[in-house]
């Protein structure tokens, strides 16, 4: 007898130099803060809840759904009760809005989809994390905050149970959130991209008696674009601003049906020009409007109180240089073809035809709300 | 000219969303079996969760919670589960952080530490412990071994041989050649001489005699050693790893990847099994799907910044990776901690392949 106690202590011993069938415990805490909302899921293995709660309510050894299910408002109560998150000092609530499933390396795990909000706007969020260090102290609540600037993790054990963790990237990786935000935001916006290049496709050529003729050198080309650019920015950088600082507010039907009908006029003055010398002005005058749709998209974004001018530049010089690459790419290709046939019928005249073409279904269905 | 730009939009896309976590499911019915309990394949299991009550109910029984910490370090060894461990830790949560428990608490915290590779926590508890009881074999046994683990081969030498009175032959051997590999001949002979002692133990003495002769290059006996005491216990974790690795370093893959065919909840094992199939054009599918699982595996581990599986990883990095940079460092980082044969050769290993010194 005394041989058999004794080899047990030599084979645990041997468990030194062999590893683990599986991992040890392990929940996965995902918040994700803008403004005043949070929201998030938080991933706790099947076996961790049944060792606090005994789930397995027919004692087969196996948990389903049903089982689960039953036990929903008994599981967020115990995990939620081990939970504290703080923003700017202030607790904030925190409710489970959904309970689904998942499975991890080491098995199945309960999720809970979870929905609240703080009373305060902070750029770092207090976590208090006691899940299950009374039942197994080798547990590790993983954490991780997102903000739209930000993705911090802390891993979190019984030794270490509180963390404040950063909510906000630092200033220069929030900038390029922002600045790339902004390319994104121009590149994918069709319509702000075809009513540029609807302004742009006439700049390499001239009207003379009446007809498109190829100008002559780079230089006046080049000028007429960096009006026609520079108007187009200075337009909508004004109203990017007044509407991101909430003092002029347009319902956004509004602003993209203009939009749409922005980019119509401006491909159909290519077929039947009114606008002859000066497009810049009316580069201008619509740009106004498209600004406002820029609005729209950082208002999605969420901009950061704390750091709100940088945001807010940074954004705008992102859509500066993404429509900077547009032009790039398009005016050497342009003033190349400029004295081709093709280019003044194909791209201008048919080109233009099928922008104004788009556009109209745009203003359609923006107008009309289809 | 809008196509390009409409591929770079595309292309910027994908590399900004980079998603984490796969969408939660909610099953179909309420019949759908999320979880398998353990307790379900294993009876011991079970008993062992019956005994959770009794602890909840009396949480400062000195009686209870050394039983039911015992049975949990049993079921983490048997098992290769480490929340097991940790649920053992919890039992003995009123004499975790106590300077000086009672020896029976004292003797499974340090079992405890040291299955975490806390090896100078152990080695503190066990100092403590041997102080105050200095025939007590079983931490004296303990103790030899963590020494060994650790590389203090003197010390854990001179542990072996205080214990050679109060043990079997063949035990006071074994932890002998463990700390000593010189002594394989004595082991040798004890193997050969006993008849008595438990299945358990010999198959221990002989694991460690099987090892010790694929060290010096004696493959026939190596094998005969790792058969008999495969034989003996065909479920032990430990040994199938050591007869794995003498397979592949022999070039029998086949037979190491048959032999770990179903031991892949065990990461250890697992490694080894992609090791081998690595090596066979024929698994090809599988190795990559038991690869994938590994790395699964070693990030979920790493995530919650755990460091017991080095020597794994770095066997990982050094023969499935082929990343003999990243294996050396991770050898270093284990070899700092751990110093058995298996640790020192990995470290030497590594280092050739990285062309640089260990």
């Amino acid at each position: 007898m005394k041989g058999l106690r004794l080899v047990l202590a030599f084979a645990a011993a041997l468990v030194a130099t062999s590893a683990f069938a599986h991992k040890a415990s392990d929940s996965y805490l995902t918040l994700d803060i803008r403004e005043e909302r949070l929201s998030g899921r938080w991933d706790i293995a099947l076996r961790d809840a049944d060792l606090a709660l005994d789930l397995d309510a027919d004692g087969d050894g196996a948990i389903t759904w049903g089982e689960l299910r039953l036990r929903e408002r008994d599981l967020a109560a115990w995990a939620l009760a081990r939970l504290k998150v703080r923003a700017g000092g202030e607790p904030c609530t925190l409710g489970v809005a959904r309970l689904a499933t998942d499975t991890h390396s080491d098995g199945a795990y309960a999720v809970l989809e979870l929905d609240g909000t703080c009373e305060r706007v902070a750029t770092a969020l207090g976590v208090d994390y006691g899940l299950l260090f009374d039942l197994d102290p080798q547990h590790r609540g993983l954490v991780r905050v997102v903000s739209p600037t930000s993705e911090t993790s802390v891993v979190l054990s019984a030794g270490e149970r509180s963390a404040t963790i950063a909510a906000t990237g630092n200033p220069l990786a929030q900038a390029a959130t922002y600045l790339r935000e902004g390319v994104l935001h121009i590149w994918s916006g069709f319509d702000h991209v075809l009513f540029l290049v609807s302004l742009l496709l006439p700049a390499v050529l001239v009207r003379r008696r009446d007809a498109w003729a190829p100008i002559d050198g780079f230089g006046p080309a080049f000028i007429d674009v960096a009006k026609i650019v520079t108007a187009f920015t200075v337009a909508h950088s004004i109203t990017l601003t007044l509407a991101a600082l909430d003092i002029v507010a347009l319902p956004s039907r509004l602003v993209e049906s203009a939009i749409a009908l922005s980019v119509v006029l401006a491909a159909l003055n290519n077929l039947f020009p009114v606008v002859k010398h000066g497009r810049w002005m009316a580069a201008f005058a619509f740009g106004l409007v498209h600004g406002f749709g820029f609005a729209g998209a950082l208002a999605d974004l969420g901009l950061p109180r704390g750091a709100l001018a940088l945001s807010l530049a940074s954004f705008n010089v992102g859509v500066e240089a993404g429509q900077l690459a547009i032009v790039a790419v398009f005016l050497p290709i342009a003033f190349a073809l400029r004295a081709t046939l093709a280019y003044r019928r194909y791209a201008l005249g048919a080109g233009s035809l099928a922008i104004a073409a788009i556009a109209a279904v745009w203003l359609a269905e923006r107008a009309l709300a289809l | 000219m809008f196509f390009p730009l409409a591929g770079a939009v595309l292309l910027v896309g994908t590399l900004v969303a980079a998603p984490v976590l796969a969408a939660p499911a909610i099953p179909w019915s309420d019949d759908v079996v999320l979880e398998r309990l353990p307790e379900s394949r294993d009876p011991s299991i079970a008993t062992l969760k019956k005994m959770r009550s009794l602890v909840r109910a009396a949480p400062q029984d000195l009686r209870v919670a050394t039983l039911y910490a015992r049975r949990a370090v049993d079921a983490s060894r048997a098992t290769g589960d480490p929340r097991y461990l940790g649920q053992a830790q919890a039992a003995l949560q009123p004499w975790w952080s106590a300077d000086d428990p009672p020896s029976p608490a004292l003797l499974l915290r340090a079992t405890i530490k040291q299955s975490l590779h806390d090896f100078d926590g152990a080695l503190a508890d066990l100092d403590r412990l041997l102080a105050r009881a200095p025939d007590d074999a079983q931490a004296r046994l303990t103790r030899a071994t963590v020494r060994s683990v650790v590389g203090r081969a003197d010390e854990a030498r001179a542990d072996c041989d205080r214990l050679e009175r109060a043990v079997p032959a063949l035990v006071g051997a074994a932890c002998r050649a463990s700390a000593d590999a010189s002594t394989w001949r004595a082991l040798d002979a004890a193997l050969a001489a006993d008849t008595t002692s438990p299945a358990g133990i010999r198959t221990w003495a002989l694991t460690i005699a099987g090892e010790m002769a694929a060290r010096r290059g004696d493959a026939v006996g190596a094998d005969a050693r790792f058969r008999e005491a495969l034989a003996l216990d065909p479920n032990d974790a430990y040994l199938a790893g050591a007869y794995a690795d003498f397979l592949i370093d022999a070039g029998r893959h086949a037979e190491a990847a048959r032999l770990l065919d179903n031991r892949t909840r065990h990461d250890a094992l697992l490694l080894r099994l992609v090791i081998a199939e690595r090596q066979l054009p024929e698994r090809r599918e599988r190795y990559e799907a038991d690869r994938a699982e590994l790395a699964a595996r070693f990030d979920a581990t790493r995530r919650r910044g755990d460091s017991v599986h080095r020597r794994e990883e770095a066997r990982y990095a050094l023969e499935v990776e082929d990343d003999p940079a990243r294996a050396l460092t991770l050898a270093r980082a284990n070899f700092a901690m751990q110093k058995e044969p298996a640790d020192a050769r990995l470290l030497a290993d590594a280092a050739r392949a990285a062309g640089a010194r260990p």
